[in-house]
């Protein structure tokens, strides 16, 4: 069964605490509001650290024109892409209205410093 | 004392003769004992808005202009309600119809004109009215609450704004002109027609190239119709004659005074009777009498002149242009816009969008403007037309107007600050904009209505009160844009506006974007992509030592210290000082070109190389290997300053360009700005650096150099304005680092220096950079406190905090 939660809304399915989490870094390696990037085989993934330590992890390609999100300015849970200024939810995954689309979320965590994500496999 | 001093008796209290007064007051204060006799109940109002009383849109106390008090304070006898009946001119006595009123030494005769009534049947009939005083407007108010339907006769101006106002107060009104189209002394046809069609769709109807032959009225002599030639009758229990006027002559005829369609007078606006002066649309100057307040307004000047015994001032008649007061109506006329066979015309017509405009030109001037629509350019044709320009060099631009030819249009606020001090601004008063400037310089003026008071601006017809809101705000430069209600916030975070920000960052000393935030009480506890690169900014331009960077709150092109692509590579610009290079730096950039499979390698339009499409992860290393410095090509910072190569090599060349622009460049290494800044120097005016385009461009001559500011190659081409000329190389950097550093502190975030330049205005960074030396000096040392060892980002110095593991991705393995 694929752990990817995609395209659609509401909460993530598969299982978010499952042994499949990974460990990828430890939270020192991420800029405090700001974002690091993953490759996973094709899959190019950004994992985000809010000011308050809360991390999200999604898709690096922006549903508009495929802009990297990773290199994108962090507003709170959100994130405007670098190459046309939409704004992505980071919980959602969803394009901030006027505009539609959504990105791929993948289930992380915090444990003990370190930073656990779910890329299914 | 008084008993002494001469008497001048003013005849007719209204907007010119009234206007001599005052022009006289300022000239001689105290020459003159000063009664104004006036046949209407009030002081002197604004007849000109009669029209948007009549619509609803002002009232009879918003028009006056000037109160009883003002009469009270300056001394002026004003006697209201009486009618001059005649001149004794041998006695120097006039007369009402009493008998004797009152003995002059001088006179000025100011009495108007009065309308033209067609000698048809039933033109006394009631409910017929002229449209000419306050009288008449109340009348029609009246009549208007009363009754349904109106007939105004006349579609030239006047008559229009007439119809308007009444069908603004309900009424169904018709339209009787004679000529073939409406307002055909200012319109041509097609202008005319587009006018009509929006009439009409406020509902008049209009009958043109035909007269009213006949008034019906009914047993009390009321009006109940109005019959036309062709012989078909409309019902109106108004009318409204608005068929044009004639100069009141009168008393000045009965008095054996010279007159041939108006009083006749010389370019002293002197009677032939010595004692007696005459303005306004009772006089006849050059076989012109004229219908409109802008030359009278300059009779009134020279009148005042020579009744204040200066005796310069002369009278050489006037162009005029018009404009039509009716709400949501855009239309200019001026000069001549039919034309002969030898003129050249050049049209734009688009009659679904409702614009037309015609220009016409002759012998390579501007003759006439006619434009429908879309007038925002009505000045500047005038101007053009006024002053007889030479046109043959701005042609093909001409029918897109003054913008087209250098302005911003960003903020649409160029115009002003790029006028020159003898342009108009307010054609009614004729106040260049020098004057506006001056009074706000000297007589500390802050408001719309104190420049109205002290200039006469924008307080006649009001078209030009944009315009002076405008010049009000870039004479004042930051002192006016903080106060100014009209500024927006920065964004939807917070309410403040840039400027706001600016102020409590200074006064609060506000060391990060979060610590603004935190204090002026965001909404958004975080901000947003818009408001923290400028609160980051101004944090760190307004306290360069103190404040804490934040890096996330900057665009990923200042945190990459590269141009991010469309497929997410980055571009590296290396710099060059000045747009030299060595042999050694090609060489090395040809090595990294090959080594790290640089796809695209650029000349830029700055004068140096660009590489496109290094991946992220090989930046640092591409640096490493370029050892050149950073080109800041991705910042709001210094960009590049283009050279030529000056008096080294170039046969023409007046001084050492290249040599001042490295300096100038090394000068500014790393500094961050509103928005990006590129210089320029030439050596000579041929200008081969494209001086005239940059921040600050730098020309030099014989003697030194000069020094311009404010142009802009990019979205709208925007020519540079002359700051000042020096003479060596050090005052070149001292004007141009100053210049910067108040940018630098006063400039908005993402505000090009343009548009800083326009909101600020010319006098005002004069005043700081060139005139006085404490302020300049000051700026300097800031600047150069703010610069001192600004770190290259490119050589990774701890200073330069960039984030290093932002070049290195994670590669997570696949696990089967
Ligand atoms: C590379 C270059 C084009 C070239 O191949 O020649 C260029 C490329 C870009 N320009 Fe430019 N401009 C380049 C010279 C210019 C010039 C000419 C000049 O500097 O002499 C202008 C007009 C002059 C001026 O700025 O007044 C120019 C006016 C603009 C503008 C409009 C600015 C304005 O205020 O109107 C933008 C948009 C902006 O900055 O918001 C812009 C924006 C851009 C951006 C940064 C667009 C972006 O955000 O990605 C382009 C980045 C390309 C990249 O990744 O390298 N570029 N750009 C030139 C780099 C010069 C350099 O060596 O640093
Ligand atoms: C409705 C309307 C709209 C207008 N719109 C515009 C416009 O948009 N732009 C523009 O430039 N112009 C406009 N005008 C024209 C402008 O108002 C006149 O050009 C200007 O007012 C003329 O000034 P004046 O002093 O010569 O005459 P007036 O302002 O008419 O003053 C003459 C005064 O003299 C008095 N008087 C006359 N004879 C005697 C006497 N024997 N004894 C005592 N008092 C006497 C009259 O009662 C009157 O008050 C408009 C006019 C009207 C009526
Ligand atoms: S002109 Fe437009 S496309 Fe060309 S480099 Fe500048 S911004 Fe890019
Ligand atoms: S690619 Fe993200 S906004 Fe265009």
């Amino acid at each position: 069964m694929s752990a990817e939660m995609s395209h659609v809304k509401g909460e993530p399915v598969g299982h978010p605490y499952s042994e499949r989490m990974r460990e990828v870094c430890t939270l020192a390696d991420l800029p405090v509001n700001g974002a690091r990037k993953l490759v996973h085989g094709d899959t190019p993934i950004a994992l985000f650290r809010t000011l308050d330590d809360a991390l999200y992890a999604i898709e690096d390609r922006c549903p508009h024109k495929g802009g990297p999100l990773s290199e994108g300015m962090v507003v709170g849970a959100q994130v405007s892409c670098p190459l046309h200024n939409w704004t992505i939810d980071l919980a959602s995954g969803e394009a901030e209205a006027p505009d539609h689309g959504c990105v791929r979320r993948f289930a992380c965590e915090l444990r003990e410093g370190k930073v656990y994500l779910d890329v299914g496999h | 004392m008084s008993v002494q001093k001469k008497r001048l008796v003013v005849i007719g209290n209204g907007m010119a003769g009234v206007r001599a007064v005052e022009e006289l007051l300022v000239l001689a204060p105290d020459l003159y004992e000063i009664h104004i006799i006036g046949a209407e109940p009030h002081p002197n109002y604004n007849r000109i808005m009669l029209s948007p009383v009549l619509a609803g849109e002002q009232t009879l106390s918003d028009i006056v202009l000037n109160d009883w008090a003002w009469y009270e304070d300056n001394h002026i006898t004003l006697h209201t309600g009486v009618t001059i009946t005649q001149i004794k001119r041998k006695q120097q006595m006039l007369c009402s119809k009493d008998g004797d009123f009152l003995a002059y030494d001088k006179l000025l005769l100011a009495t108007g004109s009065l309308p033209f009534m067609p000698p048809i049947p039933g033109i006394k009939g009631k409910g017929v009215l002229a449209y000419r005083d306050i009288a008449d407007t109340e009348a029609m108010i009246a009549a208007a609450s009363k009754h349904q339907q109106a007939v105004v006769i006349g579609g030239g101006l006047l008559g229009l704004e007439a119809a308007n106002g009444l069908c603004k107060r309900g009424m169904k009104v018709s339209v009787v002109h004679l000529a073939g189209h409406l307002m055909e002394r200012q319109l041509d046809v097609q202008a005319a027609t587009l006018l009509q069609t929006d009439l009409g769709k406020r509902g008049m109807a209009f009958y043109t190239g035909t007269s009213a032959s006949e008034i019906r009225v009914n047993a009390d002599n009321e009006v109940t119709a109005v019959v036309l030639k062709d012989g078909s009758v409309l019902p109106a229990q108004l009318v409204v004659v608005a068929a044009g006027i004639k100069p009141n002559t009168v008393l000045a005829e009965a008095a054996g005074l010279y007159c041939a369609r108006g009083v006749v007078v010389n370019d002293t606006m002197q009677t032939y009777d010595p004692k007696i002066y005459a303005v306004g649309e009772c006089v006849s100057h050059r076989g012109v009498a004229y219908g409109l307040v802008a030359p009278l307004f300059e009779q009134a000047k020279v009148a005042a002149n020579h009744l204040a015994e200066m005796g310069i001032g002369r009278y050489q008649g006037s162009q005029t242009s018009t404009k039509l007061k009716v709400a949501g109506i855009d239309l200019f006329s001026a000069g001549d816009f039919v034309g002969t066979e030898a003129s050249e015309r050049i049209v734009l017509s688009d009659p679904a969008s409702g614009v037309y405009k015609k220009l016409l030109i002759e012998k390579d001037k501007l003759i006439g403007a006619v434009m429908y629509g879309d007038t925002a350019n009505g000045a500047w044709y005038f101007k053009l037309l006024k002053e007889g320009k030479d046109i043959r060099e701005i042609r093909d631009q001409l029918m897109f107007g003054e913008s087209n030819i250098g302005d911003s249009g960003h903020q649409g606020n160029m115009s002003a600050a790029t006028m020159d001090d003898q342009a108009e601004v307010c054609g009614c008063n004729g106040v260049c904009k020098g004057a506006i400037v001056t009074a706000i310089n000297q007589k500390g003026l802050f408001t719309l209505d104190e420049v109205r008071k002290h200039t006469k601006a924008s307080s006649s017809c009001g078209s030009c009160t944009g315009l002076v809101e405008q010049i009000l705000a870039s004479t004042l430069g930051g002192a006016y844009s903080a106060e100014s209600k009209a500024d927006k916030a920065m964004c939807s975070c917070s309410p403040h506006s840039h400027a706001v920000v600016r102020k409590a960052v200074k006064e609060h000393k506000l060391l990060s974007a979060f610590a603004v935030m935190q204090f002026m009480e965001w909404q958004t506890p975080q901000g947003c992509s818009k408001c923290r690169p400028a609160l980051n900014y101004y944090c760190l331009s307004t306290w360069p030592l103190e404040a804490t960077d934040d890096p996330q709150s900057r665009f990923i092109n200042e945190r990459a210290h590269g141009n991010i692509q469309k497929d997410g590579t980055f571009s590296v610009i290396p710099r060059m000082w000045g747009g030299e290079t060595t042999a050694a730096e090609l060489r090395r950039i040809a090595d990294v070109v090959d080594k790290f499979k640089i796809p695209t390698v650029k000349v830029t339009g700055g004068q140096r190389i660009d590489l496109l499409g290094v991946k992220k992860e090989d930046l640092p290393a591409v640096w490493a290997d370029l050892g050149m410095p950073s080109g800041h090509a991705y910042a709001k910072a210094l960009r590049t300053v283009k050279t030529c190569v000056g008096s080294e090599w170039c046969r023409f060349g007046t001084q050492n360009s290249t040599q001042l622009g490295k300096d100038l460049e090394r000068l500014y290494f790393g500094m961050y700005a509103p928005h990006k800044v590129k210089l320029a120097v030439s050596g000579c005016p041929r200008n081969c650096a494209e001086s005239g385009i940059k921040d600050v461009g730098i020309i030099g001559v014989d003697s030194g150099w000069e020094i311009m500011i404010g142009g802009n190659g990019g979205i709208k081409t925007e020519v540079a304005q002359f700051l000042v000329k020096v003479s060596t190389d050090q005052e070149a950097k001292d004007i141009a680092s100053a210049f910067l550093q108040l940018y630098r502190e006063e400039g908005w975030y993402l505000e090009r220096t343009v548009h800083y330049l326009a909101r600020v205005g010319m006098s005002y960074i004069k005043k700081q950079v060139v005139d006085d030396a404490h302020t300049r000096a000051a700026l300097i040392a800031r600047l150069h406190l703010a610069l001192h060892n600004a770190p290259d980002p490119w050589l990774m110095q701890p200073a330069s905090m960039v984030d290093k593991k932002q070049f290195t991705t994670i590669m997570l393995k696949e696990i089967a």
